[in-house]
């Protein structure tokens, strides 16, 4: 028993003269520690590309943000590229429009979805639930815009918009003052179509991590299952579920194809829902590539992906740490 | 026995649950009406010759031709990409069970995933393009393929994560406990037990990489060509679906339409099929 000093991997020998024939232990500690060298220099990569695409945004965008004080560009609402005047306004408030319907209309379905799922569902439907979620979240982005451009354009055109002209007369956020489908509704739908299975998957595994056995004791006492969900449930996960949202949210913000197929994309700030609008990413994805024949234009266009970059990341930051204490992981 | 009271918050409990299934009927119904619209308008415009050929002169004003060239694109697109992403992505995942675990490091690789993960695709467009500008690369293939790396590296990671974590834990002891180095560990251990993750890992990727439109846009360029080198631009099916809708000419926007359906089966097809690859191969690893 003596030879049985130190740590780690010893050779594999049984016996006198009956050798392994595989590397050695040094053989084997070495590669096991260039293996770590290697390797934890490429699980710098997602790091160091984080930095990187926020720098190249940053330098590449500095001839326009630090031309002008910064309140113009954000706030300034003209933008014309051939005389240099590049206000962001029109397509930040197209961007937020878009977004706060889209959501304000994904929200409350999607809560409702994920608490019957893990509230009330039998164990047959869960089951079903996470594939069906997953092969809904697998559809490209492009179809959602097939289908917004089909359907939901129309249907924006010949049911809600006389509606609102018939009953909501008078309200600023819901005149008509269009003829055509194409606006901040119809983006918004198509939005909380294309963010829904991503929501209700959050919110599902979020309730999962909520003890059963608190559950129990609220109905042993005669709760009934709503009484239970706001009273245990709700309270113990709800910084987690504002965060799924938020993540929800800046899915939304970032969309671009869907989006950019049905919202109009007409430049000016809208007051409507009915209104056509110009979201930042619909804007990049138009005139990024071409028109670099005007000076400053391609840094404008990359001045407005880095205000949608920044922002998303601040969304995306403090929900993903939010998440990750809640469900001791990282989610998404 | 006694009859239960009819309480206010039984109707509660009544009205709450009415407003789930309405919800679960809402959110389900529009999901359902995309695939049966992409369907119902595919159809019609769907011919052999869609799938089989490259678009002829004047394809874009109604003339003949098909879009194998974008389907063929498209392929070729996400195969590099996710072959890549899978290159530096395989080595981050099995780095970060084996020898990162819990620590704070980790961790933090962990949150920089996701939020990369959150990255809007159009942004990596503009990145990648930049790149490109900066080591003279024109709109191309590879470049295509090196956006599509960036955007699927997160997602294939974190699946992986995902199933590498699900791995009982005496496998791992049981094998270092018996010498093992950890790099044997990670080699012969986990990366055999987690195989099937890997599978799902890489379908999900592939059908990431192979739906988006905003990244290759600036990146991978268009033609109408079937591409045949590494240098040269290319197209895909999502660029082909969104340039024929933009089409004034009615024949044009119905191929569009035959082009999402053929966008949407691949998808499907894939998603599906990593399903059960994955379900087949998780037979053989222990539980």
């Amino acid at each position: 028993m003596k030879d049985q000093r130190g740590t780690g991997p010893r050779p594999l020998v049984t016996g006198e003269g009956r050798h392994n024939n595989g590397p050695s232990a040094v053989a084997r500690l070495r590669a096991d520690r260039n293996a770590r060298r290697t390797l934890s220099i490429v699980t710098l990569l997602p790091v160091f590309l984080i930095a990187a695409i926020t720098l190249a945004l940053i330098i590449r965008s500095w001839p326009v943000v630090s031309g002008k004080p910064l309140a113009q560009t954000v706030f300034g609402a003209v933008w014309k590229p051939e005389q240099g005047l590049f206000g962001f306004w029109p397509f930040i408030a197209g961007t937020a429009w878009v977004t706060v319907v889209g959501m304000g209309l994904a929200v409350a379905p999607c809560v409702f979805t994920s608490l019957y799922l893990s509230e009330y569902a039998n164990v047959a439907t869960r089951v079903l639930a996470k594939p069906v979620l997953d092969l809904l979240a697998a559809i490209p982005p492009v179809v959602y815009g097939v289908w917004g451009l089909l359907a939901v354009v129309p249907f924006v055109e010949d049911v809600l918009a006389p509606l609102a002209k018939r009953w909501l007369v008078g309200i600023p956020i819901f005149a008509v003052n269009q003829p055509t489908g194409f606006g901040i509704l119809a983006g918004g739908i198509v939005l909380a179509v294309m963010v829904a299975p991503f929501i209700i998957a959050v919110l599902y595994e979020i309730l999962d991590t909520v003890p059963e056995e608190l559950r129990h004791a609220s109905l042993a006492v005669g709760a009934t299952r709503w009484q239970t969900i706001r009273g245990v449930v709700i309270p113990k996960v709800l910084p987690g579920m504002v965060a799924g949202i938020v993540l929800g949210a800046s899915r939304a913000l970032g969309e671009t194809i869907a989006v950019l197929m049905v919202v109009g994309n007409v430049v000016h700030v809208p007051t409507s829902v009915f209104d056509a609008a110009y979201p930042l990413p619909a804007l990049i994805a138009n005139n990024y590539g071409d028109m670099m024949s005007i000076p400053l234009y391609d840094a404008a266009l990359l001045s407005g992906a880095l205000v949608l970059l920044v922002v998303i990341l601040i969304f995306n930051i403090l929900s993903t740490l939010v998440l990750q204490r809640l469900l001791g992981r990282g989610w998404t | 026995m006694t009859t239960r009271r009819w309480e206010r918050r039984h109707l509660a409990e009544a009205l709450v649950k009415g407003m789930m299934y309405f919800s679960i009927g809402l959110v389900a119904g529009s999901l359902a009406l995309i695939l049966w619209t992409v369907v119902i308008r595919g159809i019609p415009a769907m011919s052999w010759e869609m799938v089989s050929m490259p678009p002829e002169g004047g394809y874009f004003m109604g003339k003949g031709g098909g879009v194998l060239n974008a389907i063929i694109g498209s392929l070729y697109l996400a195969s590099g990409g996710t072959l890549l992403a899978l290159i530096f992505g395989l080595p981050i995942a099995l780095y970060l069970e084996t020898y990162l675990g819990e620590s704070p490091w980790g961790r933090y690789v962990r949150l920089s995933l996701d939020v990369l993960w959150g990255i809007p695709s159009i942004v990596y467009g503009v990145f990648g393009f930049t790149l490109m500008l900066a080591i003279g690369l024109r709109a191309s293939l590879l470049a295509g393929i090196i956006v599509l790396a960036l955007l699927e590296l997160p997602i294939m990671v974190r699946a992986m994560d995902e199933v590498i974590r699900r791995m009982p834990v005496d496998l791992e002891q049981a094998a270092l406990a018996l010498g093992s180095t950890k790099l044997e560990v990670a080699l012969r251990i986990v990366t055999r037990q987690m195989l099937p993750g890997i599978i799902t890992a890489v379908l999900l990727g592939f059908g990431r990489g192979i739906g988006d439109a905003a990244s290759v846009l600036f990146t991978a360029g268009y033609t109408d060509r079937i591409t045949t080198s590494l240098l040269r631009p290319t197209a895909s099916l999502p660029l082909a679906v969104f340039f024929q809708l933009a089409s004034p000419f009615p024949e044009v926007q119905k191929r569009g339409y035959a082009s999402a359906l053929i966008l949407t089966v691949i998808v499907l097809v894939i998603s599906l099929g990593s399903r059960w690859i994955s379900g087949r191969l998780s037979r053989y690893t222990i539980k």
